[in-house]
């Protein structure tokens, strides 16, 4: 198993910048103050992250055996494909339950007006109340 | 050097599982612990690579492969249960 010097330090590199990015993802949605502000962390920094030790190891694994292997490939994919769908439908999950923001979150999508709670009847466009 | 550098990066990544630890804890609302979880099983994903890596295995990628997919379908169903009340409509 010898593994060139170069390529010993580009894993290195792969390695520390991907605990570096992972931790970052992981602070931010500790320290942050808001739903909102929460998904940013995991699911943009951890994905990067997660990307760089897999990338990582498939180069070890290159240098060490002689032949790339395919499943980094595919385990990477399949994270860089299913993150930004699970962020959506949490997001979503979180504007259906209508989770407090503060008060710099920009956007106000699920305020209702107060014919659509139901405190005077809503006229048709056309029909008016007949 | 990768000898010197794995204990580093699974120090970074233990803490980074501590802190999903206690988002998972104080979590004030369910929806940041699903987040949490989510995220707790990415980097149980890297500590599986990272300790493949350091036992020159090559043998644990079907395991991340595993957690990975069971990550993804845990967290789609427990949004859609909440979204829409029912997983499957």
């Amino acid at each position: 198993m010898t593994i060139n010097v170069i390529l010993e330090g580009v894993i290195s590199f792969l390695l520390i910048a991907g605990g570096i990015f992972v931790f970052i993802g992981s602070l931010g949605m500790t320290h942050l103050r808001d739903f909102y502000m929460r998904l940013h962390g995991p699911t943009k920094a951890t994905t990067l992250g997660i990307g760089c030790i897999l990338l990582a190891s498939m180069l070890y694994f290159w240098g060490a055996q002689g032949k790339p292997d395919i499943q980094e490939i595919l385990i990477t994919l399949f994270l860089f494909i299913t993150a930004p769908v699970s962020a959506h439908l949490l997001a979503k999950t979180g504007l259906h339950l209508q989770l407090p923001h503060v008060d710099k979150t920009q956007g106000r999508p699920f305020e209702l007006r107060d014919e659509e709670i139901g405190d005077k009847p809503v006229p048709h466009p056309d029909r008016g109340h007949g | 050097m990768i000898a010197a550098v794995i204990p580093v990066a699974m120090a970074l990544f233990a803490t980074a599982a501590l802190l999903n630890l206690y988002r998972l804890t104080i979590g004030p609302d369910i929806v940041d612990r699903i987040l949490a979880l989510d995220t707790l099983m990415i980097n149980s994903i890297a500590l599986i690579v990272l300790s493949d890596i350091w036992m020159g295995l090559g043998m644990l990628f079907e395991l991340a492969l595993l957690i990975a997919l069971m990550g993804f379908i845990s967290t789609v169903a427990m949004s859609k249960y909440l979204l829409r009340g029912d997983v499957i409509e």
